[in-house]
């Protein structure tokens, strides 16, 4: 057994310069006019909600916006994801979502995707096990609001 | 005589393991307190030597196995001022509010009776009630707090009358640090003929516990925020209660003779008790009450007020910092402006520092604070100056780290 219960690694690789960015100054944060789809998923860690607005056109979408409060990794996520899947196609969205998803289960030295973008950002929740669910949950909010069909 | 805390520190084993290489340091008792060798060495004992089943066999090791676990549940109820027979075993606070409300709640509240709920309490102390009142058509008001988290007696006096069946209220919140002033409480609530539920889940491990001066009904706490393993909890009830109180999980060991079509139910405690119960983590809980029972308790309490008054005022210097309500002991709950609670307790752990981030199991406190989340730390015996200093300085670095 070894005298330690984890090795030490650096929340700066957590609390990457795009993440904070993005908590400091979300994009896309608000109600959306014009909306097709919402969806609410809470984080039952903390409480923590994020909605989820979105106006579906043309098999793609179109506008996203997202309200809410959380910690920074669940804005950041939420944030970066707004700025990503505006204008891609809905089924485009979707992989992006499993992408993003099975990513940040990796193990924390596994290749980090091009295709993920600003998202790539979260590559060191890899390394913080109870935290993976607060990077996810905005992807789960888009996914449930797509599948409402409302 | 003083407190020697590295002495004591060095009695749990689980605060000598480094965290991420750092010096442990561990500020969330409150969640689950760690185990002393002796407990440890109490559980792997029974595992060996009086590994027997019990009241049941009448080989050597069921009879070892018996004597040790009565012998625990006697000082359970030394340690709260009860009586053997009015120690029920439960899976924890959580499941001993559940009895109270299953078994004495669905006999006794009805269709336009109340409920109250202070407004600190955790879920454990708060959902029962909400679905028994749900259940039986009664209803659930809940007793208000001032801005300070203390209970407003004045109000709570103004809600009892004759419909309300039933109080319940935390000793030591988890949230707040608040006292709750249980004598008082329960004088008002029996005045108005309703029993009085305390969660004592946070208080036995930080005050002195004696149910007869306090005064209440039913008494829950768990054996896991007591230095014993998890798993195991305590209802106290009045006699009188418990006799009049029907099962609400029924089986082996609860009966005291069986036929195909009917059953006789035993007496309590073990009318409450069905089933094979934890062994090892009653035994585990006596040994807990007995090592505290080895220590200057008076002089504990004095080093743990000393250490929350300077963890309280520390945490309240800090730039940004707010100070959840006005802690009198063991926890204090706060938020940083600009940092969320999880991202505090993210950065401060890579420090070795352990502290607790959500709402702690009470979501509608921190709703009626005006806040989502809280951190929260929280002492025990075992903590130390190095402690508080290890998460002030931590704290520093949050701000550091969200720039």
């Amino acid at each position: 057994m070894s005298d330690q219960r984890a090795p030490r690694t650096d929340v700066d690789d957590l609390y990457q310069a795009t993440i904070v960015d993005h908590d400091r100054a979300p994009r896309n944060l608000g109600a959306l006019a014009g909306a097709t789809h919402h969806a609410t998923v809470d984080n039952p860690l903390c409480g923590d909600v994020v909605t989820m607005h979105i106006r579906v056109a043309d098999g793609a979408v179109q506008e996203v916006a997202f309200e809410g409060r959380g910690c920074a990794l669940s804005r950041a996520a939420a944030s970066i994801m707004t700025t990503m899947v505006q204008g891609r196609p809905v089924d485009a969205s979707r992989q992006l979502a499993t992408a993003f998803e099975q990513f940040v289960q990796s193990a924390p030295d596994a290749a980090i995707p091009d295709e993920l973008g600003d998202l790539r950002a979260f590559s060191g929740v890899r390394r913080f096990r109870s935290r993976r669910v607060c990077a996810m949950l905005a992807f789960r909010s888009l996914i449930q609001a797509l599948d409402s069909g409302t | 005589m003083d407190v020697d805390p590295a002495a004591l520190r060095r009695e749990f084993p689980a605060l000598g393991v480094p965290v991420h290489g750092r010096r442990f340091v561990y500020l969330d008792s409150a969640s689950i307190a760690f185990k002393p060798q002796v407990v440890i060495d109490a559980v792997v004992r029974v595992f060996i030597h009086d590994a027997g089943n019990v009241h049941r066999g009448v080989h050597a090791l069921s009879e070892a196995a018996t004597e040790a676990f009565d012998a625990a549940r006697a000082e359970i109820a030394r340690f709260i001022g009860g009586q053997p027979d009015e120690i029920v075993l439960t899976g924890g606070t959580t499941e001993a509010v559940n009895l109270v409300a299953h078994s004495w709640g669905r006999a006794h509240v009805g269709p336009g009776d109340v409920v109250i709920a202070t407004a600190l309490e955790h879920h454990s102390n708060l959902v029962p009630w909400q679905g028994l009142c749900a259940e039986r058509g009664a209803t659930l008001r809940i007793a208000p707090i001032d801005d300070r988290c203390r209970l407003d007696l004045a109000a709570l006096a103004g809600m009892l009358d004759d419909r309300v069946k039933l109080v319940a209220a935390c000793q030591l919140s988890n949230v707040a640090g608040t006292i709750a002033p249980i004598p008082e409480i329960a004088a008002m609530a029996h005045a108005a003929g309703a029993v009085v539920v305390v969660d004592g889940a946070q208080a036995v491990s930080h005050l002195a516990v004696d149910v007869t001066a306090l005064g209440c009904d039913f008494y829950a706490f768990s054996g896991h925020k007591l230095f014993a393993p998890t798993g195991t909890g305590v209802l106290w009830g009045r006699r009188a209660l418990l006799a009049a109180m029907p099962a609400w999980q029924t089986g082996g060991e609860m009966v005291a003779s069986v036929d195909y079509d009917r059953a006789r139910l035993r007496e309590p405690p073990h009318r409450f008790e069905a089933g094979t119960p934890n062994i090892a983590g009653v035994i585990g809980l006596g040994a807990a009450i007995r090592y505290l029972a080895t220590l200057d308790r008076a002089a504990i309490a004095r080093h743990e007020a000393r250490l929350h008054r300077r963890l309280r005022d520390a945490l309240a210097a800090q730039e940004g910092v707010r100070v959840l309500g006005d802690p009198e002991a063991a926890v204090v709950a706060f938020t940083v402006a600009g940092a969320h609670p999880h991202d505090i307790a993210t950065i401060v752990d890579r420090d070795g520092v352990a502290i607790r981030s959500g709402h702690h199991c009470a979501e509608p406190l921190h709703h009626r604070l005006g806040v989502d989340a809280s951190a929260r730390a929280s002492l025990a015996l075992y903590n130390d100056d190095a402690d508080i200093d290890a998460l002030i300085a931590s704290l520093l670095r949050v701000r550091q780290v969200l720039r």
